[in-house]
């Protein structure tokens, strides 16, 4: 009696609670979380989970061609849109496949999601069909992960993987689910928590004041200083404090190839790019300043040369949300643990506080002689001035970004592959907003350009979406034109065709006395025109420079097909400036193929 | 210099690995290493000793805090503090070793827990120091078996690790 007494109260209770099997589970969760397209590939583990999908309908999913443009896909899309890219494979070789666009998240500190599946819990360890260890395999490059034990965790480890991926420095978050945690036939009450804290997860919501009136201190006794902004500027939503500040101090700025948009592109106090294929200006400023303000951005070694004679002159202040990131390779001295935003907006006040009490006091340091420094830099090597390619009877690269440029007039969002080319597009086209450059950054996966671009393109459909690509890159996830037929996704593809890996023959150029070990395709590479027209859209060949302008309108006009502008460009240009390595410091640069700063 | 870390780990499968993983993931050396549950069952307690400079301490300091896994950690080497290892050793214990091996087992404090015709199974506990002088004091060849369970560490006086 006692027992059916307390049964009989259980059922009461869970009348108002919906019962869902763990695959339902994860169906709504996903919709419950405001989740737009799920990226992903179906496989055994996984059954079930899509099964739920489809019968919910509720969320729609892209079906990609392989998982490593899932991943690339989700990663494109949180790229540009800011939310948690989500991603569906299966166990084993779904998984594995997923791992290159996990690390690519991981590196550049981008949102996302991961569902992979497991073979049943029972099997688990027993070199199962399919089985592999994901949780392990994944563990170095993700932000956290789980493995679901029952379905009754299913909607607080969503949860929780959606706030850890999308909060303080955000990355890519792993739920490893066995399959019979999925199983239709079992059902568990479901309810989708609002919020979740974790005691041991408390990402820094202010910077320190004291560090913060210290760092305002600085910047207004500075002489030459220099605004150093990154990704997580970007990441952060820290852009439009970025410009207050920069404009407010008249600070000169430069931007990490992640943080490209942060800061006005067109703007005059923008120095562009900095690092090894950054711009004499940038280089030249960062190497002679005796104040910088690092925001958002690692001092990672395609921006610092050899660290030991890394600005020698310079005081840092390091603004980060994640303290690992703080003295790293470079020592701050000025540490400011936060993010951006909040830390942002806090200094801005420091600083007009500490101007309004100082007036009388001090002078405010003019910056005049720092400019007129910049402005020559500027003038003799400066990017800008188109002197750092010459003329050519074969279209120059450059020219392609350019042409791209004007024809989109800056407004594109612009993914890219890995090599020359995503060099070119970074110095070329001048990103005035953010979230509009998409490419990867720290682990350099060629790969990621079609994939992303599809990402962007579904969330973004009325935007125009280009690729700048490679012969290379293109062919590492070429079969997504495929997917991009089903979905829709217009993209323009803008393949910088030179018949080399460039960027690996540039370094067999300067450094192995031009000995090009197997970065040429010889006579192999395919008629891209065919193939594009194979998978039901458009390929253009440009191989007349007066006609790059007209071919990239044509392109762009062609509104709702994808076009592959396969754009015939000089095989031996090289990217310049180029840091001088090994042993160089920031103003140690190739400016050309025998000009050296 | 010598540093240990005393971590409060949630008591998660795999979180072991992400601590471990990350000291090889990023070049960090792990001398000892000691783990089990504490009075929470939610919780363990994690000790490592490790080498390095400050700068190379903070480092490690701050990416094990960059782990979810992580709830709180501790640089016990910071401040006064007690840590102790633990060694079991299995010696040869020959009718004519046995009175030197009983007396060096007495100076030391340890104790004979299992005795054979011919072996000596000592536990000895105290600081990594104590223990490695006492296997200096026993000759080479007669150490048949070493076990030690790393150092495990607290805090002198009222600081406490706690979640």
């Amino acid at each position: 009696m006692i027992v059916n007494a307390e049964l009989d109260i259980a059922a009461e209770s869970q009348e108002s609670v919906e019962m869902l099997s763990g695959g339902e589970m994860i169906a709504r969760a996903l919709e419950d979380e405001g989740v737009e397209f799920i990226f992903g590939y179906p496989g055994g583990a996984v059954l079930h989970i899509y099964d739920a999908l489809f019968k919910a309908a509720s969320v729609p999913h892209v079906l990609v061609r392989h998982e490593q443009a899932a991943t690339h896909a989700a990663d494109g899309y949180a790229r540009a849109t800011g939310k948690p890219g989500v991603v569906l494979v299966t166990s084993g070789p779904g998984a594995t496949n997923a791992v290159t666009g996990i690390a690519t998240a991981y590196m550049d500190s981008i949102p996302m999601v991961v569902l992979s599946g497991q073979v049943q819990s029972h099997l688990i360890g027993e070199d199962a069909f399919q089985e592999t260890d994901m949780l392990g395999i994944s563990r170095p490059i993700v932000k956290h992960s789980f493995q679901v034990r029952h379905a009754s965790q299913l909607p607080l480890v969503i949860k929780k993987a959606f706030h850890i991926a999308a909060s303080g420095r955000p990355g890519p978050v792993v739920i490893d689910i066995p399959k019979d945690i999925t199983r239709p036939d079992e059902r568990f009450p479901y309810e989708y928590p609002q919020s979740v804290t974790l005691r041991s997860y408390s990402p820094a919501v202010r910077g320190h004041s004291g560090q913060i009136r210290k760092a305002a201190k600085l910047l207004l006794s500075a002489k030459r200083p220099i605004i150093y902004s990154g990704g997580g500027v970007i990441l952060g939503e820290g852009s439009d404090l970025l410009r207050e500040l920069a404009r407010h101090l008249n600070f000169p700025v430069t931007n990490t190839l992640m943080g490209l948009g942060a800061y006005p592109g067109s703007d005059r106090q923008f120095l562009g790019m900095l690092g090894m294929h950054g711009f004499y200006e940038a280089n030249m400023a960062m190497h002679h300043s005796d104040v910088i303000l690092a925001v958002g951005a690692r001092f990672d070694d395609r921006v610092t040369n050899t660290v030991a004679k890394f600005c020698p002159g310079a005081k840092i202040i390091h603004i980060d949300v994640d303290p690992a990131a703080i003295s790293k390779t470079v020592t701050a001295d000025i540490p400011i643990v936060g993010p951006v935003r909040a830390v942002l907006t806090d200094l801005l006040e420091a600083i007009r506080s500490a101007q309004g009490n100082d007036e009388s006091a001090t002078e405010a340091v003019s910056l005049d002689p720092w400019w007129k420094q910049i402005e020559e830099w500027r003038a003799s090597h400066g990017l800008w001035t188109g002197r750092r390619f010459g003329e050519s009877d074969y279209i120059k690269p450059q020219e392609v970004i350019q042409s791209l440029y004007r024809i989109t007039e800056g407004n594109a969002f612009v993914t890219s592959d890995v090599g020359q080319h995503q060099m070119f597009a970074a110095q070329y086209y001048k990103f005035d907003e953010p979230r509009r450059w998409i490419n990867s950054g720290g682990l350099g996966t060629m790969g990621f350009g079609l994939p992303a671009a599809m990402g962007v393109k579904l969330a973004f459909p009325e935007d125009d979406v280009a690729c700048v690509t490679g012969e290379g890159s293109i062919q590492m996830n070429i079969q997504e034109l495929s997917t991009c037929l089903q979905y829709n996704t217009p993209v323009k593809i803008i393949n910088l065709r030179n018949n080399y890996l460039g960027m690996v023959k540039q370094w067999q150029d300067m450094q192995y006395e031009g000995r090009y070990a197997m970065s040429t395709y010889e006579d192999s590479l395919p008629d891209f025109m065919k193939l594009v027209e194979s998978y039901g859209h458009v390929g253009i060949e440009v191989k007349d420079k007066n006609q790059l302008d007209a071919k990239m309108a044509e392109a762009f006009a062609l509104k709702d097909r994808l076009v592959f502008l396969d754009v015939f460009v000089d095989p031996m240009e090289h990217v310049y400036p180029m840091h001088v390595a090994p042993n160089g410091s920031m103003k140690d640069m190739w400016l050309s193929k025998n000009e050296r700063s | 210099m010598r540093r240990i870390i005393s971590i409060l780990l949630e008591n998660e499968p795999g979180a072991l690995s992400r601590v471990v993983g990350l000291f090889s993931q990023r070049g960090y050396n792990i001398e000892t290493l000691n783990v089990a549950a504490t009075e929470d069952a939610t919780l363990s307690r994690l000790t490592l000793t490790t080498n390095g400079d400050d700068r190379h301490i903070e480092q490690i300091t701050k990416h094990l805090n960059r782990l979810v896994d992580v709830v709180k950690l501790v640089d016990l080497t910071e401040g006064a503090h007690v840590e102790r290892d633990l060694m079991l050793i299995k010696v040869r214990a020959d009718s004519t070793q046995r009175e030197e091996i009983k007396r060096t087992t007495d100076i030391f404090r340890g104790q004979i827990v299992d005795v054979g015709p011919r072996v000596y199974t000592i536990q000895l506990a105290g600081t990594t120091d104590k223990l490695d002088s006492f296997v200096s004091a026993i000759p080479e060849a007669d150490i048949l078996e070493v076990v030690r369970s790393g150092v495990a560490g607290i805090a002198r006086g009222e600081k406490v690790l706690r979640p």
